[in-house]
């Protein structure tokens, strides 16, 4: 067992809590930590869909986009949050408040559409809730 | 057929920041009796008789995977809780875990007796990070009271990984890597996370254990069918006016779930087990839900009159390639053209031989791919191109 490798998923994800991303610094300074290759960091960094090596916004918008939320009309609900907040999944807004993402099942299925802002989940979603949902966050 | 709540039993009715409302319900009785009265083997020997099989889709027989670990060597073993649920269309691990996490505690202490491991983990999706709070809660107070003496038990956080729902892959994840398929054998109760025996269970499986243990084999027996003891909590979602979990006897027909309970009208189709879960046309509606017919994780995801199968098809088809750990060609790169061959069908645009390609790429990934997930990744394909053939022969462009 390398005592290195056994610590880096847990340590990539305190620093991209920190940091809001993982930039190549922070994966250069882990690697030398941990006694790895930074590709070996750079790998498990962008394996999983909640990790970034690209600067993310503040807030991170995660609306589902898998079968059961697509069957009530997610695209909706994004239609209506890209006209709120002025940008396409993928992007982050100009002043750093929101990024915007399209995920998989978030396990929301029976009260679809949903999606994630931080870790708070937002279910049962019409495009008139949302509005207020994204004026909560700074 | 009405509900059997088994692993639903205190869903609703204890309070689960509370060991107290648990302990009135007989918390912890099983694992005391355990302790007092059964050793380990006669503790396997009860898994055995239930008939219990594994809920997170696979079915494998539990008490033979935990017999396994017990005759594994070495005195450093693991218990992990699969609560990656990560599967499109099923939420019951998260209704479980919002409403009765005692009940899983207890459970993997009695695992962790039974194969004779001190530590254990739950493997918890990132996407669940709203509940860390409740789960750490209830391990607390289970230590507090003195139930994790002999074993104690971690939290994982995944990192947004549907493949890391496969055991392999989620050990791999623990392991601070990509979460990658590995080769078996050799398989996780002989040499899985460290190396070490491991048992992975999933989260509604566990949910079982007290009460087998308290009530008996035998009375597990009484419910479902020869193949299928038990229970299963279905996560029902799409065309339905009651979606929701249901917690049925195994045997019960999907007719009676998706239109008695769920009040579903002018069925099409239904998915039943999830992504790679089997199409059921609504002529078949009246299959058992159990292991010998149809069954997976029991998501059950119905689709009306107005949902187009090859739209269906193909949007499955890019959550897999996208969500395909990428190590086998078979699932990397077999997905990647089903679903260039399945979008060219979703625009009208498909060719003569496309149907010979996906016909003999299904049988190519079903044969050779790592996992799961590139194994069972054609079935919506084979299962809708034999049940509804015209919707793709319809889209065939004519030179």
């Amino acid at each position: 067992m390398n005592k290195g490798q056994e610590e880096l998923l847990v340590l990539l994800q305190k620093a991209q809590n920190e940091f809001g991303y993982l930039s190549e610094e922070t994966m250069a300074e882990l690697a030398k930590c941990l006694a790895l290759s930074i590709s070996d960091v750079y790998g498990v960094a962008t394996f999983y869909s909640f990790l970034s090596t690209k600067p993310l916004g503040r807030n991170v918008i995660r609306i589902c986009k898998s079968m059961p939320c697509y069957l009530k009309h997610c695209q909706t609900i994004t239609n209506t949050v890209e006209k709120e907040i002025g940008i396409k999944p993928g992007e982050t807004t100009p002043d750093g408040k929101f990024s915007f993402q399209l995920t998989n099942c978030i396990g929301a299925c029976d009260k679809a559409p949903a999606m994630m802002i931080n870790n708070d989940v937002y279910d049962n979603l019409t495009p008139r809730k949302i509005s207020r949902i994204l004026k909560a966050y700074k | 057929m009405p509900q059997k709540r088994i692993v639903l039993r205190n869903c609703g009715v204890i309070n689960p920041k509370d060991i107290t409302t648990y302990l009135d319900r007989d918390g912890f009785k099983a694992l005391k009796k355990v302790f007092d009265e059964l050793t380990c083997e006669q503790v396997i020997e009860e898994i055995k008789a239930s008939g219990l099989r594994g809920r997170g889709g696979a079915g494998f027989p539990c008490g033979l995977k935990w017999a396994l670990a017990r005759k594994a060597q070495g005195n450093e073993k693991y218990v992990i809780c699969n609560a990656d649920e990560g599967e499109v269309g099923t939420f019951k691990d998260r209704y479980i875990l919002e409403g009765d996490p005692f009940t899983l505690i207890e459970a993997m202490a009695i695992a962790g007796y039974a194969i004779g491991a001190k530590k254990g983990y739950i493997y918890l999706r990132a996407e669940y990070h709203h509940h860390l709070d409740l789960l750490t809660n209830a391990i607390g107070q289970s230590r507090e009271k003195g139930f994790l003496e002999h074993f104690d038990i971690d939290i994982r956080e995944g990192a947004g990984s549907y493949v890391c729902g496969e055991e392999t892959a989620l050990m791999d994840s623990i392991e601070g890597k990509r979460g990658e398929v590995r080769y078996r054998p050799p398989f996780p109760p002989s040499r899985g996370l460290w190396a070490k025996p491991t048992i992975i269970n999933n989260v509604e499986t566990l949910m079982n254990i007290p009460q087998i243990i308290l009530n008996g084999a035998h009375w597990f027996n009484q419910v479902g069918t020869e193949q299928s003891r038990g229970t299963k909590v279905f996560s029902v979602s799409g065309d339905v006016k009651k979606p929701g979990v249901y917690e049925l006897e195994l045997g019960s027909r999907l007719k009676e779930l998706v239109e008695d309970l769920a009040l579903a009208e002018r069925v099409k189709m239904v998915q039943v087990g999830g992504a790679t879960g089997r199409i059921i046309p609504y002529e078949m509606i009246d299959t058992p839900l159990a292991f010998e017919n149809i069954l997976g994780a029991g998501a059950i995801i119905v689709f009306d009159e107005t949902r187009d199968i090859i739209d269906v098809v193909y949007r499955t088809m890019e959550f897999l390639a996208e969500e395909s750990c990428g190590k086998c060609a078979p699932c990397r790169e077999g997905t990647e053209v089903m679903v260039e061959i399945l979008g060219r069908f979703s625009r009208g645009e498909g060719e003569e031989r496309d149907i010979a390609v996906l016909q003999g790429l299904s049988q190519a990934m079903m044969l050779s791919s790592l996992c799961g997930l590139g194994q069972a990744a054609p079935i919506p394909v084979i299962d809708s191109l034999q049940y509804f053939r015209s919707a793709y022969e319809n889209r065939i462009q004519k030179n």
